[in-house]
């Protein structure tokens, strides 16, 4: 018998309905216009017409970007999460609150300051001019965007690295130190495999709103580097056309879920070989 | 109702004259589809210690559960005063609990955990303080009332949760290995203190463990359990001189379990050798187990001996020698307050009435001689495989 | 080796917080550049305290915050609650993939699908915005409640079993042991978690962008429609002020969990020194 009875039973009832009705609904109605056309009626021209050139192209630039900036990210991160893990409790605890702190910062007020940082009259600018230097052109082009996203995204990429590597046995890198390894070895052999299910959340928390995001690109890319977030921005807010936009969605999940599919495969296949690199 | 548990009522009508509090009849669980409790009959009577003894997994939980009224079983009748209730939950049952690890609430100073269960059956203030004083006296923790639980120490969290039941006055008192996380010696202070508080409130306690001698030592009755079965219920001398089978012999204390087939009337022969013994009502030439505990058998000069041994061990244990001695490649265990060496011949002899005769049960075979154990140490200690030494205290 | 790495991490916090120095410096700019600061002055905050909008956008967030935050945890909640009774794993991991669908989804979808089953429903009652307040609050609540969980399970999960049943022992009924034990003892997860779901509304941009509708803003959309056109320091001022209130939020609730760790550390020294004066007396 459940012991918790009607109550425990029903507790979760409110959620379920909820989920059903906002959750599982709302992606009913993305596959429901995805496959129609405007009179409603069945069509798979949305979902090939995202295959012609033009917005292939975005898609493959979407992808590329947003995995360049989840690498950056991981080569940023990882180094910073394992020397906050060193450090005494106090420090740490101070350190991971430093790092969560810029996520609170409103994220628009966040892109547009970059662009004071490193726009065509920015800081980075007029400092080189008051030095004498010749000016750069850093913002529009593809490494502001990305540099965009990895300002915005670093913390997400540092918080689950750290979290694995603080509540790491610290006995296990004793033992390894028993055993004869050095710190490079202890890093690689140990604390590295050990630490793969932070990178693997880590990057899936980087790339989701990597490649979704439309304020980078349209704020830092000056617009002419669209990415699949400004496609669909633009079909449900500009053109109208919310079948084509619902397929675009929709591919968009299927890519995502194809990554994550494929990034879980390889941390359990390291879980269980227990090697890396 | 159905018709077959009507009848189970009835029957346990017609014999419950003497001041049985709970009966379990006939009760069967099954989880995931195993077998928990097999048929189960119990009565509990009132003012009484009983204790659930058994190994692990042998069922001795679920039934303080299904008493308890947080399992319901799958067949079988639950008695509360002549009243079935199978399917009352355990918030209208009055019985109490002193759970394994304590279950204190955190968030409630040791005064609230205490009072809990008056407040919910809303009496009046004063009430309340003036029984959960008296009940922390009861239990030496009068000052620890604005204490929280974490700042206690395991014995003194174990007085609250006991304080906590008790305070209730429940007619049935469980107790769910409540001692299992203390020290020893602190063990058998509690123990003395739950004997003599049972005494003191005359609440029937229903005590579950797998320490035979905690059993042993506190219980009016002991009841054995074994594979969702009940083995033997007795008091302790019963459970102790008298096992009904060879499992009940091998959990409670040492024995020694041989093969014998019976000859006649208080006449048994085992290990090559006819001996006189008290029991009877055997079939003649039937085969028996027969039990001889280690402090029964006398250490005799070899002239005079029913049967001599080889010694193969012998443990200092304080008070006494612990001797494993070979006869006829059955390894026997004695304990002896003389000494004697590895490799001396002995000779042994049993009164009659230090033999106990047992009928043969699917436990017959599991539990041989003293042999398993010495033989592992042989192994271990042989040359050619590296022993790891333990550090004595005495470097 | 140790300095090089102190280096290191000292430089990525100058990174990741250049852009806020930025923004905290040019709220204070004396003229209307967002790329030049020319000198002292507090116009912007003043400006921003009289702008009608602003102070509107600001009020609409807080009450969707409030509102869909004590939503969300008392679902989820008692959503935690009900899946940890499912003896069925395949329904209960059913039910938790779901749930997490708003978690792992790419915000701009969240909204797209929801935006489109609106503006579906919307269009059969016959109404041409359908989008509004309810609509937000909707969103809000529908994408913090997978937090809400995340926060009060392993606290459930962590509960000694014994204590529900200790309870009902004592005569609470199921309910009563919910209020009395079992809600108490999940408290830190469920304020963790009301805590998360507040400033993840707060913050949200993308979500509400595409339930919003056009009747009115909240304060990140608001933000939005000023860096369309040119962004002047008030929104600059505005977030200084929150940055701020979140920085002593969270140095305060900092400060407090520090003391309560602190305070049971102490308790349990306490506990262990004692343990150790026994134990001598009883060798002794």
């Amino acid at each position: 018998m459940n012991k918790k009875g009607l109550f425990g039973k029903l507790a979760a009832a409110p959620h379920i309905l909820w989920a059903v009705l906002f959750i599982v609904g709302p992606l009913i109605f993305v596959l429901y216009y995805a496959f129609t056309d405007r009179s409603g009626a069945f069509t798979l021209k949305n979902l090939t017409s995202a295959f012609s050139a033009q917005y292939l192209s975005v898609f493959i630039r979407s992808v590329v970007y947003s995995l360049i900036a989840t690498l950056l990210c991981l080569v940023i991160a990882y180094p910073v999460a394992y020397s906050i893990a060193q450090a005494s409790p106090k420090t740490q605890k101070i350190l991971i609150m430093l790092i969560m702190l810029p996520m609170w910062m409103n994220f628009l007020i966040r892109v547009y300051s970059l662009m004071s940082i490193i726009g065509n009259a920015g800081i980075i600018n007029s400092m080189l001019k008051s030095m004498g230097l010749p000016e750069l052109s850093m913002i529009n082009t593809p490494g502001a965007v990305i540099f965009g996203m990895v300002y915005s995204y670093l913390p997400y990429m540092v918080l689950p690295i750290y979290t694995v590597m603080s509540k790491m046995d610290t006995r296990l890198i004793e033992a390894a130190r028993d055993l004869g390894c050095n710190s490079g070895q202890v890093l690689s052999k140990v604390i590295l495999p050990l630490s793969v299910s932070g990178i693997v959340s880590g990057v899936t928390m980087v790339f989701v709103p990597s490649i979704s995001t439309f304020y980078i690109s349209q704020k830092l890319g000056g617009g002419n580097f669209d990415l699949i977030g400004d496609t669909i921005e633009r079909q449900f807010l500009l053109s109208n056309n919310y079948n084509f936009g619902a397929a675009i969605s929709l591919e968009l999940m299927i890519l995502i879920l194809f990554c994550m599919t494929f990034m879980n495969r390889f941390s359990d296949g390291n879980e269980s070989g227990g090697m890396i690199v | 109702m159905s018709g077959g548990t009507k009848a189970l009522v009835r029957q346990m009508y017609d014999k419950s004259g003497e001041n049985v509090i709970i009966s379990l009849r006939q009760v069967s669980k099954a989880f995931d589809g195993e077998t928990v409790l097999d048929h189960i009959d119990l009565d509990i009577h009132g003012n009484e210690f009983v204790t659930i003894l058994g190994p692990s997994g042998c069922g001795k939980t679920t039934t303080l559960r299904i008493i308890g009224g947080f399992e319901t079983p799958d067949e079988g009748v639950v008695m509360f005063e002549n009243r079935n209730i199978a399917e009352v939950p355990p918030y209208k049952r009055n019985i109490n609990t002193v759970f394994q690890r304590y279950a204190l609430f955190p968030h409630l100073n040791v005064y609230e955990n205490v009072a809990f269960g008056l407040r919910l059956k809303k009496l009046p203030e004063d009430e309340i303080r003036k029984s959960v004083k008296e009940m922390l006296r009861m239990v030496n923790l009068t000052g620890f009332e604005r204490r929280s639980p974490a700042t206690l120490s395991g014995g003194q969290q174990q007085r609250v949760a006991i304080a906590r039941a008790l305070v209730n006055k429940p007619k049935v008192l469980r107790l769910d290995e409540p001692l299992g996380a203390l020290d020893l010696k602190l063990r058998k202070d509690m123990q003395r203190e739950l004997k003599s508080m049972q005494r003191l409130t005359g609440i029937t306690f229903i005590y579950v463990t797998h320490d035979q001698e905690e059993a042993l030592s506190m219980s009016d009755k002991v009841i054995v359990m074994a594979n969702g079965k009940i083995q033997q219920i007795g008091t302790p001398v019963e459970i102790y001189n008298e096992p009904k089978n060879s499992f009940v012999a091998d959990f409670i204390g040492e024995s020694n379990i041989v093969d014998g087939i019976m000859q006649k009337d208080f006449l048994v022969s085992f290990a090559g050798q006819t001996f006189e013994c008290t029991d009877k009502g055997f079939a003649k030439g039937e085969p028996v187990d027969v039990v001889i505990r280690p402090e029964d058998i006398d250490l005799v000069p070899v002239s005079e001996s029913m049967l001599t041994g080889k010694v193969t061990q012998t443990t200092f244990k304080g008070d006494y020698y612990e001797i494993i001695a070979d006869v006829d490649n059955f390894k026997w265990m004695i304990e002896s307050t003389d000494c004697v060496e590895v490799g001396a011949t002995i000779g042994l002899s049993i009164d009659p009435y230090e033999i106990h005769v047992m009928k043969k049960s699917e436990y017959s075979d599991m539990f041989g001689d003293y042999s398993t154990f010495s033989d592992e140490m042989d192994t271990l200690s042989s040359p050619d495989i590296p022993v790891v030494t333990e550090v004595t205290e005495d470097e | 080796m140790k300095h090089l790495s102190r280096i290191y991490t000292l430089l990525i916090f100058i990174f990741l917080y250049a852009p806020i120095a930025v923004m905290i410096l040019i709220s204070f700019n004396s003229s209307a550049s967002t790329y030049v600061f020319s000198g002292f002055s507090l116009q912007w905050y003043k400006m921003l305290f009289h702008d009608a909008d602003s102070m509107a956008a600001l009020r609409n967030t807080l009450i969707l915050a409030v509102l869909s935050s004590v939503i969300a945890t008392i679902i989820g909640t008692l959503a935690a609650i009900g899946l940890n009774s499912y003896r069925n794993k395949y329904l209960k991991s059913g039910i938790m993939l779901i749930t997490n669908i708003p978690m792992m989804n790419p915000d701009i979808v969240t909204g797209v699908s929801m935006m489109l089953m609106f503006a579906f429903v919307g269009g059969l009652v016959g109404s041409r915005s359908s989008l509004g307040f309810g609509t937000l609050l909707i969103a809000h609540i529908t994408f913090n409640i997978p937090y809400v969980i995340l926060s009060v399970q392993p606290k459930i999960r962590q509960m000694d079993k014994h204590l529900s049943e200790a309870a009902m022992d004592l005569g609470c009924t199921p309910f009563q042991t919910f209020l009395k034990v079992e809600l108490p003892s999940i408290m830190p997860g469920v304020l963790s978690g009301l805590i998360t779901a507040f400033t993840l509304s707060l913050d949200d941009f993308v979500i509400s962008y595409f339930t919003i509708g056009s009747s009115f803003e909240t304060l990140p959309i608001h933000i939005y429609t000023m860096t369309k056109k040119t962004v002047r320091p008030d929104m600059f001022a505005l977030s200084t002020i929150i940055f701020i209130a979140v920085f002593v939020l969270l140095v305060l609730s900092n400060i407090l969990k520090v003391d309560d760790d602190e305070k049971k550390r102490r308790a349990i020294k306490k506990q262990l020194k004692k343990a150790e004066k026994t134990a001598k007396k009883a060798v002794q």
